[in-house]
C-alpha cells in the first residue's frame, strides 16, 4: 500500500474533505475543508472526486516522504514547496518519484495550503466523512492534527491523465480569495442601530491571533446591539458574524459551535466562505452588504466557473 | 398547545432559514421544535443539508444551488401543518452521577451564597428535579436541560473560563447542562460527572438524546474515582 510518512507535520495539518453535514441535531458541526474551492480544484488536478480527503496545512507546511511515489497537487495559498530541491508550482499536478520528499514551507500568501494526492488520503471515516473534528478528537487521522512519524495511507490509485494539468491563470484570478467579504443580513441585524451598522460596513477589521477552524475573532471599531434585546440560544449558520458584549465581531467557521446566544449582525455569503479559510492573523478585512438574490447569483456564478474547468 | 402560535420564517444566511416558534422558552415551543425536527428526519427534504435545533427555533441549512428561502419555506409550512401527527420516540430517563462542589464544582459555594443557601442545599436542590433535554447544541453531545429550579437560576460568569474540564456540570441563567468536552465556557460549574456524554460508538451517540428526561444523582469523591476507573 502506498503511504505518506510525516517527517515534519507543519504547524497544524489535518485531514479534510467536504465534511459531515447532517449531525447538527447532535451538536456536531459539519467541519470540512476551510477553503473548499482549493480542495475541489486540487482533487480535480489529480483525478480524484472533488471531495476526496486531502491534507490541509495551516500557515506553515511540513515534510512528507512518499516511499512509493504519488501524483499530487498543491492548491490554496503558496507555501513555497519543493521536491528533492526542485520548486513545485501551485495549482499544477506533479509526480513524486518513489522515495521523494515533498518539503512545504511557510506561507507566502494566505492561511491554508492543500496537498491532494491521487487516490486520496485513506482514513477511517467518522459519520461518513474523513474530516478531522479537532474539538471532539474524532475523524481524520486519529482525530488530531498530524505529528512527526505518522504514516498516512493513500487510497487506491485511479486512472491518471498522463499529461501535465494545471488550473488556468485566468480562472485563478477569478477565484482569488477576497478580503472584502460580501455578507447578507444576519437574523439579528435589526438589533443593531443604523450607526452601528454604518460603523461595521465602513471599518477595517483585523484578524486576531484567535483565528482557527472554529471561528475568527476580529478587532476593530466596536459595534453594539441595542440594549434590552433578550437573546435566546438558537442555531447558528456557517459564516455567521456574531457580536458578543464588547462589540468585537467573531466569524463562526467550519468547525463552529452549532448553536449560540450572541446577536448576529451579518453572515458571510456562501461564495465567500472559502476566502475566510485563507485569512491569517493580522490580515485585514472589510464587509460589503449584498441582498440574498445577489448572494445566490454569486454562488451560481462561482459554481459555473469551477464546473466549466476540465 | 396553541397551534395559533405564529411560526416565523427568517433567512439566517444565504443558505439557511431560521424557523421560530415564538420568542420565549416554553415547553410547548420546544415540543414544536422537536416535532418539526423529527418529521424532517423521518421525511427528508432532499435539498436540506443540516438541522440545528434550539429551545424554540430550528435552523435549516440548505443547498443554495438547489433551492431558495421562499421555496423551502413553502415546503416547511406543509411540514409544520402535519407535524402534530408525527410519532415521537418515547423519551428515556437518564440518571447522571455528579460529584458536587470542591475542585469539581468551583462555583458552587459562590452560586449558593448568591441565593442565600448552603452549598449542600443548592446541590440537593439541583439533584431533586427531573429535567428535559430541550436540544443538543454548541459542541457534540452538549444537552441543554430545561427545568432548573428558579431559585438556582444564575447569570453566566462575567469572564468565561478558557478551559472547562470535560464532565463539568454547569448553570447558566435558567438552564443546566454537562460539558462533554474540554472547551472554553462561561457556565458556573457546580460539579462534575465521571461518565462520558458524547458516545460516538453507541446508537444515540450521546448519553442524552433530545427529549430525554434527565436527573442527577449526587456521588462522593470516592465514587467519582471508582466510576472514572470503570468508564476509562
Amino acid at each position: 500500500m502506498r503511504v505518506i510518512r510525516v517527517e515534519s507535520p507543519g504547524l497544524f495539518t489535518t485531514v479534510q474533505d467536504f465534511g459531515r453535514p447532517g449531525f447538527g441535531p447532535l451538536g456536531v458541526s459539519a467541519s470540512g475543508a476551510a477553503d473548499s474551492v482549493a480542495l475541489r480544484l486540487g482533487n480535480r488536478l489529480v483525478d480524484n472526486p472533488e471531495g476526496a480527503a486531502a491534507l490541509e496545512m495551516t500557515l506553515r507546511g511540513g515534510a512528507f516522504e512518499f516511499p512509493k511515489g504519488a501524483r499530487a497537487a498543491l492548491t490554496g495559498s503558496d507555501f513555497g514547496a519543493t521536491v528533492n530541491g526542485s520548486a513545485i508550482p501551485l495549482w499544477t499536478a506533479f509526480d513524486i518519484r518513489p522515495g521523494g520528499t515533498l518539503l512545504i514551507g511557510p506561507t507566502r500568501s494566505g492561511a491554508r495550503c492543500y496537498l491532494c494526492v491521487n487516490g486520496g488520503i485513506a482514513v477511517e471515516t467518522f459519520l461518513g466523512s474523513a474530516s478531522t473534528h479537532v474539538l471532539s478528537g474524532l475523524g481524520g487521522f486519529n482525530g488530531r492534527p498530524l505529528r512527526k512519524g505518522d504514516v498516512l495511507h493513500i487510497g487506491p490509485a485511479t486512472s491518471v491523465t498522463p499529461r501535465e494539468r494545471s488550473i488556468p491563470a485566468e480562472l485563478l484570478a477569478r477565484l482569488a480569495p477576497r478580503t472584502l467579504l460580501r455578507v447578507t443580513d444576519g437574523p439579528q441585524s435589526d438589533w443593531f442601530p443604523e450607526t452601528s451598522r454604518r460603523v461595521f460596513y465602513n471599518s477595517v477589521y483585523r484578524v486576531t491571533e484567535e483565528a482557527n477552524r472554529m471561528g475568527l475573532r476580529l478587532e476593530g471599531a466596536a459595534v453594539a446591539a441595542r440594549s434590552g434585546g433578550q437573546m435566546i440560544t438558537e442555531g447558528v449558520a456557517l459564516g455567521a458574524i456574531q457580536v458578543p458584549a464588547g462589540g468585537q465581531p467573531i466569524i463562526l467557521f467550519v468547525e463552529q459551535q452549532t448553536t449560540g446566544g450572541y446577536p448576529k449582525i451579518a453572515n458571510v455569503i456562501a461564495a465567500d466562505l472559502f476566502s475566510v479559510g485563507q485569512l491569517r492573523p493580522r490580515d485585514e478585512v472589510r464587509f460589503e452588504h449584498v441582498d440574498f438574490d445577489t448572494a445566490r447569483r454569486l454562488l451560481v456564478a462561482q459554481e459555473e466557473l469551477i464546473r466549466a474547468l476540465h | 398547545m396553541a397551534d395559533s402560535d405564529p411560526v416565523c420564517f427568517q433567512p439566517a444566511s444565504d443558505q439557511s432559514l431560521l424557523v421560530s416558534f415564538g420568542s420565549e422558552i416554553t415547553p410547548a415551543a420546544n415540543d414544536r421544535v422537536r416535532r418539526l425536527l423529527r418529521l424532517l428526519q423521518l421525511d427528508r427534504v432532499p435539498a436540506v443539508m443540516n438541522l440545528h435545533p434550539a429551545y424554540c427555533s430550528l435552523l435549516v441549512r440548505f443547498d443554495a444551488l438547489v433551492i431558495g428561502h421562499e421555496e423551502l419555506e413553502t415546503i416547511l409550512r406543509t411540514y409544520v401543518a402535519r407535524m402534530e401527527e408525527v410519532p415521537m420516540p418515547e423519551h428515556r430517563e437518564v440518571e447522571i452521577p455528579v460529584c458536587y462542589g470542591g475542585e469539581f464544582g468551583p462555583d458552587l459555594d459562590e452560586l449558593a451564597a448568591m441565593h442565600g443557601m448552603s452549598p449542600d442545599d443548592a446541590a440537593a436542590l439541583h439533584a431533586s428535579v427531573m429535567y428535559t433535554a430541550c436540544f443538543l447544541g454548541f459542541v457534540p453531545g452538549f444537552a441543554y436541560l430545561g427545568g432548573l429550579p428558579e431559585s438556582l437560576a444564575t447569570p453566566r460568569l462575567a469572564t468565561p473560563r478558557r478551559r472547562v474540564p470535560a464532565g463539568s456540570v454547569g448553570i447558566a441563567g435558567n438552564q443546566t447542562g454537562v460539558y462533554p468536552h474540554s472547551t472554553a465556557g462561561g457556565w458556573r460549574l457546580i460539579g462534575r460527572t465521571p461518565v462520558a456524554m458524547f458516545r460516538p460508538a453507541e446508537c444515540h451517540m450521546s448519553l442524552i438524546a433530545i427529549g430525554d428526561r434527565v436527573s442527577f444523582r449526587p456521588i462522593t469523591v470516592g465514587e467519582f474515582a471508582k466510576l472514572s476507573d470503570t468508564c476509562a
